[in-house]
């Protein structure tokens, strides 16, 4: 075929036949086949969507399960082993298969769209990640159906988990869970690292990327240096079960503590994996929602970027009651300290953009408000329990708890309900009830503050954490009990704004490409999206496209096989043009053969290098290399 | 309102210095919030002379004095988080200070779900064994070493200072000065398993003359006992499972898997905090201690009616 | 359910499927009025007794035998009773290695909680009493996880000790002799 018979876009292909023959170069086959082999980044994200969000509703079950027992005191509703089992479950299923894969949804949704770029880079890779995170999750739950769940807290302290003291196959559960979290997490930020650094729109040099860029080029580095930290450690804990190493061992030369600080070094940074998305969302939405672009956009990069490379220094502020060298300890405390800087000056510089701006209030931008109002609770409570002597008080209390929930909420729940609301439109094509989203964002915003707020009081009244009931007479039954009702009337918002997410798919009213008139590029094609998100590749010269003026557009790609273009790292300049992957059932038949090594590997050590055999077939078949079709088309334009 | 186990109370002397501390970082951390507060209704909800959006034509525009005011910001931010980062460190220093001289040295070993509490003396005739109590003299500094026989445990006393975990194969320390006499709860504050909410310990302070008296009644051993009832339970502990696993003082039980209980009838409380100290709880708690503490490695014993009240009649005795 | 959902179910279900029992956390125990079967034949108490001997199987054996957490109680009941005195850590001393082959009043756990209660010929002191009904089972129990007799996913590897042991993960099943164990 020669090179004008090629088919590419451009002024001779345009319109509805360009439409319809990407259309079936991008579509997968229909059927049970092609749903297991699609590599489309918009399918996998919105999987990963919805099963991060069947994981919350599992653990708030579990924590109206909890607030159930700690509503009065003395009772045994639930008893201590069981409570200990909820507890853990609670907390593993939120941050490991709820927070980050939530994140971890919504970038690999947005992103490729958000730079103007057809796929991901590494599509495969991505098909393969969320097969091995939801491997995880049922592993996890599985377990803790068929009583065998975890029951030493989602940071499994050793000697608890160790051999000795975690008896039985709890404990095994929970840390190769954690490995399979760790392998998906890794597989997506290879992924979005690579797609924002490579795949942006020509002239989105690095100045012009999305503040949610940058966020998840920020979190996705981060997730490459802490999670192998995790998977480490975890990986020793198993090992020490299963084989008896030494790891852990303090008699035979280990160290508990070794546990704590290498769990710790990662995490911290995931607090911060699952708060610096959400701060992408707040940037996004407060520019849309005021009209103008978030102010002092390098200063807002730079703040990103410190917070990404600070907190790997602020792991031992969770270690301050274990008796390190206070001299240490105030290096922690400092760096502690210092993290606030960069987050209070963002927080400035929405509430400036908010001011230069003409704020309008739709239910994205009242969940931006509600975040401010109680992240910021939640960061300078932090600031409290970062000095030691008041951390000596308040850790391992249900002042920490209060803390954690509202940073995590507040800071991140928050704007992903809001995030959720203002890209519902893109996804779905619908807009969700304005009227229903009030109505969920009050009654959240208030049973919020009213579950969590008087735990900073019950720990401060010595309410120990992970604790199944508590005594009549310390003055803990008040707070507790309030904290019991807020709950479920927060478990009930949470109904309604699923309610509104499902019902607003009939009966919303339909968005077009750009109802809330945004200036991000994801705005710039319909709604939803089709297959190959762009007919044409844009090209762009600021940092808001939609609000500078027509889009210009750039054309060239082939039609009739899958291709993106590369652009150069620093200033997007056109680079190359690459092919994507066509859809392939190997990740899920590589994730199934790792699933199964990683299972058996629970039970017996042999297990890792018999599960190797399946697992290296499907990675040879995955990575085999495809014969190109000899092309007529010039190497170099 | 709680004042047994609660960190309002500061009646020790670290306890007091972190209320100052708090009440400064609290004072501070207000304003701050305040302030943002205060900016963000400002923001929200002022009257509009000018706007930069897209509808107006300008939205690139970023004016010096927001760009001062950011400025003005970071100074702020880093002058408060300065102003408490030393605040923390002086009396972080102050604490140690306080803890350079102690008078009483005590070593706590945390086990699964109780706390073994001694008293070690220059002299070890003088050193006394007791479990899940703690007894201190008043504006006495006292140094407690921590160690742990199995998980880590925390030890936390609200009132009087904050909390120090026990490591296995470690040995940390925690010093506390108690400054007001009272009776005071402490409990467990790190997960060390399935009865970590019933790892509780009744810290009594009190002056010189009650404690010295409280140290000397515990130097004493047991008493053997003279009502026949209660001889029966002393038989009954000492040949069956009782003394398998603790210790009376002056008597041949001397095993040391479970709670000393020489001085067990003056405690405050029984299994660590979960039950207060009567005879329907003694009577409850060696009957079936499964129902009260379940997981407690205290077996249910399977007791005969007779065998149970002379066992507790045995166990009153040790005053 | 989808299908990929439905055959990792499946799978996992399987391997998992063991967890119920092997799992369960009884601290109380069976109910007090049962108690260890004492000495149910004579021809247990002397060694190399008549083969087909027929020892009735208690039935809480099951509940005992391979359950991960009366194993773990019967793994601190071992150092806390001072069985390290004369078994040392299963190699044996002054008493018989308890990790071998050899029986000599016979490897299943009942007739391991008989000896336990009763007391043996030539040292084994008798825990009758000393002991309830429950600790017992979790010793016998424990005492043959030494030698490999219990589920592997039933053990602990190792405890936070001196390492003394191979990991009883990994310990390699004994036959019991003389005369295997007929279990019906």
């Amino acid at each position: 075929m020669s090179a004008a018979e090629l088919a590419r876009d451009g002024p001779t292909l345009h319109g509805p036949e360009l439409a319809a023959r990407l259309e079936r170069s991008w579509s997968r086959d229909p059927g049970l086949l092609g749903w297991l082999a699609t590599v489309d980044h918009k399918e996998i994200g919105r999987r990963y969507l919805v099963t991060a969000f069947v994981f919350l509703a599992l653990a708030g079950v579990l924590a109206l399960a909890m607030r159930v027992q700690l509503a009065r005191p003395d009772q045994n509703i639930i008893g201590a082993a069981r409570y200990n089992e909820i507890f853990t479950m609670h907390g593993t299923t939120m941050m490991f298969l709820f927070a980050v894969p939530v994140m971890d949804a919504v970038a690999i949704y947005l992103i490729p769209l958000m730079l103007g770029t057809r796929a991901t880079s590494f599509a495969r890779l991505n098909a393969f990640s969320y097969y091995v995170y939801l491997a995880g999750g049922m592993l996890l739950w599985i377990a803790f159906v068929l009583n065998v769940g975890p029951d030493v807290g989602w940071f499994a302290y050793v000697p608890l988990s160790g051999p000795e003291y975690g008896v039985g196959k709890r404990a095994d559960i929970w840390a190769q869970m954690v490995t399979f979290t760790e392998v998906a997490a890794l597989s997506v930020a290879v992924v979005l690292t690579a797609t924002i650094l490579k795949q942006r729109a020509p002239g989105m040099s690095l100045d012009r990327m999305p503040l949610f860029a940058w966020a998840i080029l920020v979190t996705s580095l981060m997730v490459i240096f802490s999670m192998p930290s995790v998977a480490l450690a975890s990986g020793m804990l198993l090992s020490d079960r299963l084989v008896g190493t030494q790891f852990y061992n303090p008699t035979e030369n280990g160290d508990a503590l070794l546990w704590q600080h290498l769990f710790w070094f990662f995490g911290h940074p995931e607090v911060y994996i699952i708060f610096l998305p959400a701060v992408g969302f707040v940037s996004e939405i407060t520019a849309t929602f005021c009209r103008r672009p978030v102010f002092a956009y390098p200063v807002m990069v730079m703040a990103v970027v410190a917070i990404g490379l600070l907190a790997f220094g602020l792991w031992v502020h969770h270690m301050f009651a274990t008796g390190l060298p206070r001299v240490g300890y105030s290096f922690y405390t400092a760096a502690s300290m210092a993290v606030a800087i960069p987050t209070g000056i963002q927080i400035f510089c929405w509430i400036t953009t908010m001011w230069l701006g003409r704020p309008r209030f739709d239910v994205p931008f009242l969940y931006v408000v509600a975040f401010i109002v109680t992240f910021v609770i939640g960061g300078l409570t932090g600031v409290m329990v970062a000095s030691v002597p008041l951390d000596l008080q308040l850790h391992d209390s249900y002042f920490i708890v209060a803390h954690f929930h509202y940073v995590l909420i507040g800071g991140a729940v928050f704007p992903l309900l809001g995030a959720i609301t203002y890209w519902y439109p893109k996804v779905t094509g619908r807009l969700m009830s304005e009227r229903l989203g009030k109505l969920s964002f009050w009654l959240l915003f208030g049973s919020f503050q009213l579950t969590f707020f008087p735990m900073h009081l019950s720990g401060m009244l010595g309410m120990p954490r992970r604790v199944y009931t508590y005594p009549a007479g310390l003055g803990l039954e008040l707070p507790n009990f309030l904290s019991s009702i807020g709950a479920f009337i927060v478990a009930l918002a949470f109904v309604l704004f699923i309610a509104n997410v499902f019902l607003s798919l009939r009966r919303g009213a339909i968005a077009g490409p750009n109802p809330w008139k945004a200036g991000g590029l994801e705005w710039a094609t319909s709604s939803p999206p089709p297959p190959y998100n762009f007919a044409h590749v844009p090209s762009v010269g600021s940092a808001t496209p939609l609000w500078d003026g027509p889009l210009k557009w750039m054309s060239g790609l082939r039609v009739d096989e899958k291709e993106m273009l590369l652009t150069t790292v620093v200033s997007a300049r056109p680079d190359l043009r690459e092919p994507v992957p066509e859809p392939s059932i190997w990740p899920f038949i590589s994730a199934l053969a790792l699933t199964v090594m990683f299972v058996s590997s629970i039970f017996s050590p042999w297990a890792v290098l018999f599960g190797l055999v399946p697992l290296g077939v499907a990675l040879i078949a995955w990575f085999w290399p495809k014969q190109l079709e000899p092309t007529a088309e010039p190497v170099i334009e | 309102m709680n004042t047994v186990q609660s960190v309002f109370g500061g009646q020790g002397a670290e306890g007091a210095q972190f209320l100052s501390l708090m009440t400064l970082f609290t004072v501070v951390t207000t304003i701050i919030y305040l302030l943002v507060l205060a900016y963000l209704a400002l923001a929200l909800w002022r009257r509009r002379r000018t706007e930069h959006t897209v509808e107006s034509g300008d939205h690139a525009a970023e004016p010096p004095p927001q760009r001062t005011a950011l400025i003005g910001w970071v100074a702020l931010v880093n002058t408060g988080l300065i102003v408490l980062t030393v605040a923390s460190f002086l009396t972080d220093r102050a604490m140690a200070r306080t803890a350079s001289s102690p008078a009483l040295e005590i070593e706590i070993i945390g086990h699964q779900w109780w706390w073994d509490v001694k008293y070690t003396g220059a002299d070890p005739s003088q050193s006394l064994e007791t479990a899940n109590e703690l007894h201190l003299p008043v504006g006495v500094p006292a140094h407690i070493t921590l160690k742990s026989a199995d998980v880590i445990h925390s030890f936390w006393v609200p009132n009087l200072a904050g909390k120090q975990d026990l490591i296995p194969g470690r040995q940390t320390d925690i010093s506390i000065k108690p400054t007001r006499t009272g009776l005071f709860r402490s409990q467990c504050a790190e997960f060390c398993g399935v009865q970590h909410t019933h790892m509780a310990l009744d810290v009594t302070v009190e002056n010189r003359a009650d404690f010295l008296r409280w140290y000397r009644a515990g130097l004493q051993p047991a008493k053997a006992p003279t009502a026949p009832l209660a001889k029966a339970g002393y038989a009954y502990v000492m040949t069956r499972q009782c003394a398998m696993c603790h210790n009376i003082t002056g008597t041949e039980a001397g095993s040391h898997f479970g709670p000393d209980l020489t001085h067990l009838a003056s405690r405050r409380s029984i299994a660590a905090g979960t039950l207060p100290m009567n005879r329907g709880n003694l009577y409850g708690w060696v009957a079936d201690p499964q129902a009260n503490k379940p997981g407690s490695k205290m077996p249910t014993l399977g007791l005969e009616p007779n065998e149970l009240h002379a066992v507790v009649a045995y166990l009153e005795t040790l005053k | 359910m989808s299908s990929p959902c439905r055959a990792s179910l499946a799978l996992a279900a399987v391997a998992l499927l063991g967890g119920c029992d092997r799992e369960e956390r009884d601290s109380r125990g069976q109910p007090v009025t049962e108690t260890v079967p004492a000495g149910a034949t004579a021809d247990t108490i002397y060694p190399g007794g008549p083969s087909g001997s027929t020892v009735t199987l208690s039935p809480k054996a099951a509940a005992y035998e391979n359950n991960a957490y009366h194993i773990a109680q019967g793994q601190q009941l071992y150092g806390q009773m001072n069985c390290v005195g004369c078994h040392a850590h299963g190699g044996g001393g002054m008493g018989p290695a308890l990790i071998d082959d050899e029986w000599r009043y016979g490897g299943r756990i009942e007739q391991i909680a008989t000896t336990i209660v009763e007391g043996r010929p030539n040292g084994m002191p008798s825990f009758r009493g000393k002991l309830t009904d429950t600790q017992i089972w979790e010793l016998a129990a424990y005492v043959r996880a030494m030698s490999g007799q219990v589920r592997k996913d039933a053990v602990g590897a190792r405890t936070d000790e001196p390492s003394n042991t191979p990991p009883l993960t990994q310990t390699r099943r004994e036959p019991i002799v003389p005369g295997e164990d007929a279990t019906p």
